[in-house]
């Protein structure tokens, strides 16, 4: 069995708000699947679907080859969950929250002595073990926390937004031990709003208002993106940007230090000569570069675009 | 063995938290004694040494003998002597005395004929501390007084007519049990899962493989444990400073008092499932803690109640359980004598449990 998660048709409702929207989902086994998103955009609700705590309103679940939420009680065994917020005891101590854990995942005396020492020991825990958890810097929760969740070997993570509270430097060793994980067979689903993670996965699904806008291996993703990418460096940004709304093909524009980042539609026959030409009249330097796209550009042609699309037609 | 290990780590978990959350810890032990000396000294229905007026229109030795009798009860103490109906008065309305004591000038007439009052006694209504006193003098007719006097016995017996033996301690400290229970088991455990709903770890929890069961078991016997040291501590000091006597069986008692507790647990476990926060959770508990402590019995008489306060009071396990503790302690009663609001009690817990259980999902919708 290569699959570790499979959904079909998955919707959520709140109420009159729709929060997920009919998602198809294939996550397979050792890979780290991302949910890249906005907020709001329907991560956590898909998440909390995945693990039980929230009821589809319609479409199936498959987690581990069992139903959700039906057998929700044996997928917990083999689950693993970091909620978006830091969800063990403050006022704990870092070893009393794992003792404690062990203990909730039914592990006996010697197997909980010999977890709790590896996972000391991997995620860097040794100096605080008797540190109440509510002192802990973030990047030091962060390990406790999936320290916690791996406690009972689970065969799938669940990561809601983990590392939303932590440096960049956190961040980078928080992933070098997710990829350790993987290498042990471990499946991982993760949320995040950051680029550079995204880029760390296996396979990402761009989530935007409930639905899976883009779905695909990063590189992937960058190279079918639905738009032409275009730089220009020129002196007087403000007086480019001016020049640049004036042409209906020009679909998005971002700042990124000297140079402006351009989205373009892919139908475009000649667009470095079009944004040229626009563009001679206001700055004569202006250079204009097609550039390959980056997840970011992916991201903005998936959401920003579609959203505005959506509210044209509308 | 799993079941009850799981069930036992997340009891301890909640004893460690509890441990080291002093005010919390602190309000265990000090709300009882606190209470205890709250009500057992200060809240005194036995009215004592209330300042007298008297207005001798008879200045006899009988009306001297009288007011002396009076003194004696040390329920009056005479601090001033009016020379008009119309100077008393202002003394009552000064507020220097609250009751005034008027002796007709024909009082030995009177008392001999009995056919009208020889004394009146005004008694401050205002003041809702001397209500009991009203009451009492005014329900001590003065021809029965004159009856007494007449047969020769000499003495004014104002507080046997008053109330026979009777000390607010002895009557307040028993029901005091139910009332610190309700008032710690409701809030301590309402507080305990909704804290834990607000900081997130419930949504951790109920991801893994602990049972419904676990966790509420795991969460209360803690507090069980609780409940029986406080009330250990009611029955203790008690005895030491008020001498509560302890007339039936003690085991009678702690049984009344475990399923009182487990009722009271019950009911803060509903209340959880409800609120969305610790301050939802403790003004809830607020609400359900004063009709307790209003209607069960322990501060007013119950027979003196309209229908439906009495109604409700029926549907709190407070007024069950004073009664059980009262006979037990005060009247040796037996569990036998008190079965039907030992039922009562038991229904109500059944209900709020399976009421609690029905509401409370591992799941967040």
């Amino acid at each position: 069995m290569t699959i570790a998660i499979s959904a079909r048709g998955l919707t959520r409702h709140f109420g009159a708000v729709l929060a997920v929207n009919g998602i198809d989902l294939e996550v397979q086994r050792a890979q780290i699947y991302g949910f890249l998103g906005p907020n709001g955009s329907g991560k956590s609700t898909t998440i909390r679907m995945l693990c039980g705590l929230l009821v589809p309103t319609s479409g199936t679940v498959n987690v581990l080859g069992h139903e959700m939420p039906r057998e929700a009680e044996t997928v917990r065994r083999k689950l693993g969950y970091m909620t978006q917020r830091f969800s063990l005891w403050d006022d704990l101590t870092v070893a009393e929250n794992l003792e404690f854990m062990c203990r909730i995942y039914g592990l006996d005396a010697a197997t909980r002595r010999s977890r709790m020492e590896d996972r000391i020991r991997d995620y860097d825990l040794g100096s605080f073990v008797r540190q109440r958890a509510g002192t802990l810097s973030g990047g030091q929760r962060q390990r406790l926390a999936l320290a916690a969740a791996t406690l009972h070997d689970p065969e799938l993570l669940l990561l809601d937004e983990p590392t939303s509270a932590v440096d960049p430097q956190n961040r980078r060793e928080f992933w070098e031990n997710l990829f350790a994980l993987v290498a042990r067979g471990t499946t991982i689903l993760v949320s995040t709003h950051y680029m550079d993670e995204a880029e760390r996965c296996h396979r990402l699904a761009i989530l935007d208002l409930g639905r899976i806008a883009a779905e695909g291996e990063p590189k992937q993703l960058a190279c079918g993106i639905d738009a032409t990418v275009i730089e220009i460096e020129c002196a007087d940004l403000t007086a480019a940007r001016r020049a640049l709304a004036t042409v209906p093909a020009v679909r998005s524009v971002a700042q990124l230090g000297k140079r402006l980042h351009v989205l373009m539609h892919r139908d475009a026959v000649d667009p470095e000569r079009e944004l040229g030409s626009s563009l001679a009249r206001y700055c004569a330097d202006a250079r204009v570069e097609r550039v390959g796209a980056t997840l970011e550009d992916v991201f903005v042609a998936a959401t920003q675009l579609r959203r505005s699309a959506v509210g044209r037609a509308a | 063995m799993i079941w009850f290990d799981r069930t036992l780590a997340i009891a301890a978990k909640e004893a460690r938290q509890l441990a080291r959350d002093r005010v919390t810890f602190g309000m265990i032990i000090g709300v009882p004694v606190l209470q205890m000396l709250l009500f057992g000294y200060a809240i005194n229905f036995d009215v004592r040494d209330v300042d007298a007026a008297v207005l001798d229109l008879s200045r006899s030795s009988m009306s001297r003998q009288l007011v002396g009798d009076l003194q004696a009860t040390q329920v009056l103490r005479v601090v001033r002597a009016a020379d008009s109906e119309q100077e008393l008065g202002e003394l009552m309305r000064r507020g220097e005395v609250r009751v005034g004591i008027v002796i007709a000038a024909d009082i030995e007439r009177r008392l001999f004929a009995g056919d009208r009052p020889a004394v009146q006694l005004l008694v401050d209504g205002s003041q809702p501390s001397l209500e009991n006193l009203a009451q009492g003098l005014g329900s001590m007719p003065v021809q029965q007084r004159a009856g007494v006097r007449a047969s020769g016995a000499g003495r004014f017996e104002i507080r046997t007519e008053y109330n026979p033996a009777r000390r607010t301690a002895v009557q307040i400290v028993p029901a005091l049990i139910g009332t610190i229970l309700t008032m710690t088991m409701v809030l301590f455990t309402s507080g305990a899962v909704v804290r834990e709903r607000e900081r997130g770890n419930l949504e951790l929890l109920i991801t893994t493989p602990v049972t419904r069961g676990q966790l509420l078991a795991g969460k209360l016997l803690p507090y069980v444990i609780i409940g029986l040291i406080q009330t250990t501590l009611i029955l203790g000091v008690g005895r030491l400073l008020f001498g509560v006597p302890m007339v039936g069986r003690l085991v009678d008692l702690y049984f009344g008092a475990l399923v009182f507790i487990a009722a009271a647990l019950a009911l803060g476990l509903f209340i959880s499932t409800i609120a969305q926060t610790q301050f939802q959770a403790f003004q809830m508990a607020f609400v359900t803690m004063l009709p307790s402590i209003l209607l069960s019995g322990f501060m007013f008489p119950f027979e003196g109640m309209p229908d439906f306060a009495q109604a409700i009071a029926q549907a709190l396990p407070l007024t069950h359980f004073n009664e059980i503790v009262r006979g037990i302690t005060l009247r040796g009663a037996t569990l036998a004598d008190m079965q039907v609001p030992l039922l009562k009690l038991i229904l109500f817990l059944l209900l709020m449990f399976v009421l609690a259980a029905a509401r409370f999902r591992k799941r967040l919708d």
